[in-house]
């Protein structure tokens, strides 16, 4: 085979695979639709309300602080620079800094605010992830691809409600059960809370939601009549950081579900 | 020409062992990172972004200011800027280099950086820093490298290195435009949201960058047969004294915004940097430098007398480059996270280790540079050579 012969039969293989490729793409499915579980919960909008009036302790936070972080291999790094938390809690004038009160109720300032990822209609983080490591499913889960990121941690610095966390060394070792069912992160990864999307594809509420004995409500937003929906119209209802256009789809009540704050 | 690096005094080879050194400190830090993970550097969870991307983005800025010399020379004709031109886009070929790397340290996961290439996102200006610094760096050595060619062999560059040329122009102000856009499109963080922040980026770029390559000047000027005329040197200072206080001036028109308007948010960052918050202050001495050096630095290089004292000259030089990296390549950044999301504040020291591969980071840049510049010194002595031996 001479020099030419060979150059046109790489060409010819180049275009062949490519072909190949561009077929394959075509029969290109959903990861949802290959699930076999007509379980799968679904919805136009996951949302959450949460009612903070009924975190009266704090064992009611901490049970679901907990729950999450062993079910989702969360490791627990006792140092606040290098933590990784997907779920934790801050009082009123942190959470809410821009509803400040001089004169706060005295029960508002007891308060703890859950405070997680808002899985935002318009998610900065998803907007500046280099590789979309970071997207947002069709029903409105922001949800991480941990094989693709690189670790620039643009996410981090693009995120307005300090949601992310991100491994600075391997995790692993500070994991003290490791759950099979979902991964576990390498080290140089950025890491935040799915909503459970395991768990929803397989009919499963979240963990959270689970364990919060009925104070962390979820369902489909763009649902009339969905319980969130029904929550959200009976309360007063408020949420982070609206002024940033990000349309978090974390809501906030105060004081007992139903019985109006 | 490349062989012509090869061979030098004995005061050159030191200089090129000691990068050397640097160099491999640099990496042996850098192993470690690689091993372990950031957990080595002071980075957190709230301060995310450290001394890596801040001196990144205070490259680019020297690199995009290359300009500042190919712009009166390209496109005014100013031929006292002839000679030194070369040196502003190796200078900007060097400090891009160094761009890349401090990015690439920066990464949690290095070996998957190509993703950024196999999954082109162009709604992420990340992306687009990418484009734009690798063109940048390509336009800036092959016009260089291949207008050092021609002048070897005694021949004007052709055509399309001046096509290159002009291109490069608006390509230099892009780099750092993309650079600040990474910056200044993000919610919730006051201190970067400001729509003057490329204007700010540029202002300061174009002070530091030709400051720097004044100081280079000099320094060949008396180390090597490379003399930059008074007049370049001077026109240059000029370039930078402006550039200073155009940058200043922005500078203070966010304080008025912040402060005249009183939001809290717009503020925070002020206060955390000039004055300390919640009793954290670790960058309060060095913003006072700057501001210090900055005004220093714009007062002995506006007065003509001492201007054109080169011993001041020198010294006002290196006040305006370290009053820009400690407002840029300080500053900017690391206030940026604080307050963190929640309104708490987290401090951030860098480690030993970070600043090791830091050290190696510049070395290598350094290293390109010294490589550069001795090619471009030995063509041009060779050239004088021959034009002695003609004359002869």
């Amino acid at each position: 085979m001479n020099r030419r012969d060979f150059l046109k039969s790489i060409a010819a293989a180049g275009l062949g695979g490519a072909l190949v490729f561009h077929g394959l793409d075509k029969f290109g499915t959903e990861a949802a639709d290959i699930v076999p579980n007509s379980k799968r919960l679904q919805a136009k909008h996951w949302g959450m309300v949460i009612d903070v009036s009924k975190f009266n302790t704090a064992e009611d936070f901490q049970a679901v602080a907990q729950a999450c972080h062993q079910y989702h291999n969360v490791p627990d790094i006792d140092n606040s620079k290098h933590e990784v938390k997907w779920i934790w809690q801050d009082d009123f004038e942190h959470t809410f800094a821009e509803l400040e009160s001089k004169y706060l109720s005295e029960n508002v300032k007891k308060l703890k605010f859950p405070v997680l990822c808002n899985h935002c209609e318009n998610p900065m983080c998803v907007r500046v992830c280099p590789t979309q490591a970071t997207f947002k499913r069709a029903d409105g889960v922001v949800v991480m691809d941990f094989h693709r990121c690189i670790g620039c941690r643009y996410c981090m610095a693009a995120c307005p409600y300090g949601a992310r966390s991100f491994n600075f060394f391997d995790p692993r070792p500070y994991i003290e059960e490791i759950n099979s069912e979902v991964p576990t992160r390498t080290k140089g990864v950025v890491e935040k809370c799915n909503f459970c999307m395991e768990r929803l594809d397989k009919g499963l509420l979240p963990v959270c939601v689970e364990a919060s004995k009925g104070a962390i409500m979820f369902g489909d937003l763009e649902d009339p009549n969905s319980q969130v929906r029904q929550v959200l119209r009976d309360n007063f209802s408020i949420r982070r950081k609206v002024e940033l256009g990000t349309g978090p789809s974390v809501y906030y009540i105060i004081g007992g579900g139903g019985e109006g704050a | 020409m490349l062989e012509k690096a090869l061979y030098g005094s004995k005061r050159y080879y030191a200089w090129v062992g000691l990068l050397m050194i640097l160099i491999a400190i640099g990496l042996v830090a850098y192993l470690k990172q690689f091993n372990y993970g950031l957990g080595v550097t002071g980075l957190s969870r709230d301060v995310s972004w450290g001394l890596y991307i801040s001196q990144f983005t205070f490259m680019v800025g020297v690199a995009a200011s290359a300009v500042m010399v190919a712009i009166p020379y390209y496109l005014h004709d100013y031929k006292t800027f002839g000679k030194i031109v070369i040196l502003g886009e190796f200078l900007a070929v060097a400090a891009v280099v160094a761009c890349v790397l401090f990015i690439f340290v920066d990464l949690g996961q290095p070996t998957r950086v190509l993703n950024i290439v196999l999954h082109p996102t162009p709604g992420s200006i990340m992306f687009w820093d990418m484009v734009v610094l690798t063109g940048y760096l390509v336009l800036n050595f092959v016009i260089g490298w291949s207008v050092l060619g021609y002048e070897k062999k005694g021949f004007p560059a052709p055509r399309w290195v001046k096509v290159l040329t002009y291109i490069a122009i608006p390509w230099a102000i892009s780099i750092h435009t993309v650079t600040a856009f990474l910056y200044a499109g993000l919610p919730g963080k006051h201190y970067w949201l400001t729509a003057i922040m490329a204007a700010r980026f540029l202002a300061s770029a174009f002070a530091a960058g030709p400051a720097l390559l004044i100081i280079l000047c000099m320094i060949l000027r008396k180390l090597t047969s490379f003399k930059t005329s008074t007049r370049a040197i001077q026109s240059l200072a000029t370039i930078v004294v402006y550039a200073m206080i155009a940058n200043v001036f922005f500078f203070l028109l966010e304080v008025f915004t912040a402060f005249y308007s009183n939001i809290p948010g717009h503020m925070a960052t002020f206060q955390y940097l000039f004055a300390g918050l919640g009793g954290h202050n670790n960058l309060v001495p060095l913003m006072w430098s700057a501001a210090v050096l900055a005004f220093l630095g714009i007062i002995l290089l506006l007065i003509p007398k001492w201007r054109r004292n080169e011993k001041v000259l020198f010294l006002a030089l290196i006040a305006v480059f370290v009053a820009a990296w400690l407002d840029k390549g300080i500053g900017l950044v690391l206030g940026g996270f604080v307050p963190n999301a929640l309104g708490h504040v987290t401090e951030y020291i860098p480690t030993g280790a970070e600043l090791a591969i830091i050290m190696g980071v510049y070395a290598i840049g350094l290293l390109i540079l010294t490589v550069l510049y001795k090619v471009v010194i030995a063509v041009r002595e060779q050239s004088i050579d021959n034009n002695q031996s003609e004359a002869l």
